[in-house]
């Protein structure tokens, strides 16, 4: 790759990465590996990117083991709460990490857990609310390999 | 009596050479967890989260658990083992008096094993020996490493450190080319430390599960392409030694997490 | 299987707890090699619930995208004093189970 390749890629992403604001559905920001999932999980319906907050490291230690927060912004009332958070991996072998099923009486939509991550990649979460909506976060992590190799 | 007082100058003369030969850095000691990242320090520091206290647990149950022909539990001898036992890691590994054999902690676990349970001898790396050998090192956490290098070690000793010191393997290098030369300095997207042993058994990211010195040792004999030592091996076991007096100044963490 | 339950040791009826769970299994991908070359079959603990005082507050669907020994926290609304009982069931069908008694002030 040449210095102006490499360059005009980097822009490229950069431009495009502007372009994904947060007031665009989660479809017109996925990479087709997850779309179809996406849509296996929602029916079709549309993801709105936000109130999901997912706290990871930007730098893993390992790819075996990153530790994840998921936090959604709901009032957890019985009216209104998550029912379900989803993750999701575009670069795992398999992209359906976990779901994780809360509710109202949970009084806060937060878990905290430890992952695998197959390569640097943005995770994906997707939480389900009690009035039916979609709403989505990510997270971008660098996942690389050891730097000794270790035969066990 | 003059060929005495010579060769105990010799002695002392070449102790001395090699001393400052071994301190080249002369700095103190610091722990892996220091070279680590905010997360990784934050696992370990949790002892709800810091996984290798599952092995802790599972000692604990191993350790009041009877074994052997006779079913002796090691408390039906120890008594509870934050009394017995603490400190005695911090001294191994050591030459036990008794037998000569030079042991360090998984070598006294299973002599006892053997020796006073009739009990069978514990594999390295299983999950019994891990997890008794995290136990009885986790009662002396946050203890100084103190081991004592007496008349009889001193050969195991010098073998240790002539290990550390000697370029091996596909490589071509010795331990003090990372742990030493190069600590604080990144390797690809890590950064190497000094290669202390005082937090092991140690939960490491990359085996996904605990995991001897002697193991990590290994690993390290890979990543340079060298052949590796097995398991208890006397070239292993006078490295633990060199370490551990290496790693003077430090205190226990065990159980460690690293990446 | 070797599995902890962190609860407080003591809380307020009404009040938000923190429930932490950490259970001893290798969550085996299906994706590594053993030292002779055969694949390592795939094993987690794919099914997870927790049932405080008999009513389910939280369940957990996992997959191979979970870390070895898997580590979950998440929150629940302390009501009366009662147990935390988590049940969980790996891809070879063994079972594991961990109580914990959560002692409920009045508020």
């Amino acid at each position: 790759m040449t210095g102006k390749h490499i360059a005009r890629r980097s822009l490229l992403k950069w431009l495009s990465g502007l372009f994904c604001l947060s007031a665009f559905p989660l479809r017109a920001q996925l990479a087709d590996t997850l779309s179809a999932r996406v849509d296996e999980l929602t029916g079709g319906q549309t993801v709105t990117t936000g109130r999901v907050v997912v706290d990871t490291p930007r730098l893993a230690d390992n790819g075996h083991s990153v530790p994840m927060r998921l936090s959604v912004d709901s009032p957890m009332t019985a009216q209104d709460h998550v029912r379900s958070i989803t993750l999701l991996s575009p670069r795992n072998p398999r992209a359906l990490m976990a779901r994780f099923y809360l509710g109202a009486s949970a009084g806060r939509a937060e878990i905290v857990t430890r992952v695998r991550l197959n390569g640097t990649q943005t995770v994906l979460a997707i939480a389900e609310m009690s009035d039916g909506t979609f709403w989505s976060g990510t997270a971008e992590v660098e996942v690389t390999e050891s730097a000794c190799l270790d035969a066990g | 009596m003059s060929v005495r007082i010579a060769a105990a100058l010799v002695q002392v003369m070449a102790f001395c050479a090699l001393s400052t030969f071994a301190n080249a850095a002369d700095k103190a000691p610091r722990s892996g967890i220091e070279y680590a990242s905010a997360e990784l320090r934050a696992m370990q520091a949790d002892d709800f989260a810091n996984p290798g206290m599952l092995w802790v647990a599972r000692g604990e149950k191993l350790w009041n658990a009877p074994a052997g022909r006779d079913r002796r539990s090691c408390a039906g001898c120890h008594g509870a083992a934050e009394k017995s036992l603490r400190g005695a890691a911090t001294r191994y590994p050591q030459t036990d008096r008794a037998s000569g054999r030079f042991l360090n902690l998984e070598g006294r676990i299973n002599q006892c094993r053997s020796e006073r349970q009739d009990a069978g001898v514990l594999s390295y790396e299983s999950e019994e020996l891990l997890a008794l050998t995290a136990y009885v090192a986790h009662q002396s956490r946050g203890l100084p490493v103190a081991v004592v290098i007496e008349d009889s070690d001193r050969e195991r000793l010098t073998r240790g450190r002539e290990i550390y010191y000697r370029r091996q393997g596909q490589m071509n290098l010795a331990c003090t080319h990372c742990h030493e030369q190069n600590a604080g300095k990144r390797l690809l997207a890590e950064t190497i430390s000094e290669g202390h042993g005082n937090a092991y058994p140690i939960y490491r990211l990359e085996w996904q599960t605990a995991g001897s010195l002697h193991r990590r040792l290994r690993a390290c004999y890979f990543g340079i392409r060298a052949e590796r030592p097995p398991f208890g091996s006397d070239d292993l076991l006078n490295l633990e030694l060199f370490l551990a007096d290496r790693a003077k100044g430090l205190t226990v963490e065990t159980p460690g997490v690293r990446r | 299987m070797v599995a902890r339950v962190q609860l407080p040791a003591s809380c307020r009826a009404g009040e938000i707890i923190t429930v932490r769970l950490v259970i001893q299994h290798p969550m085996e991908t299906g994706f590594r090699y053993d030292v002779r070359g055969n694949r390592v079959e795939k094993n987690v603990i794919s099914q997870l619930t927790c049932r405080y005082n008999e009513v389910e507050i939280f369940r957990a669907e996992m997959g191979s995208g979970i870390a070895a020994n898997p580590f979950l926290q998440f929150h629940t609304i302390a009501r009366q004093s009662g147990d935390l009982v988590f049940e969980w069931v790996d891809d070879r069908g063994v079972r594991g189970e961990e109580r914990a008694r959560l002692l409920v002030t009045e508020a």
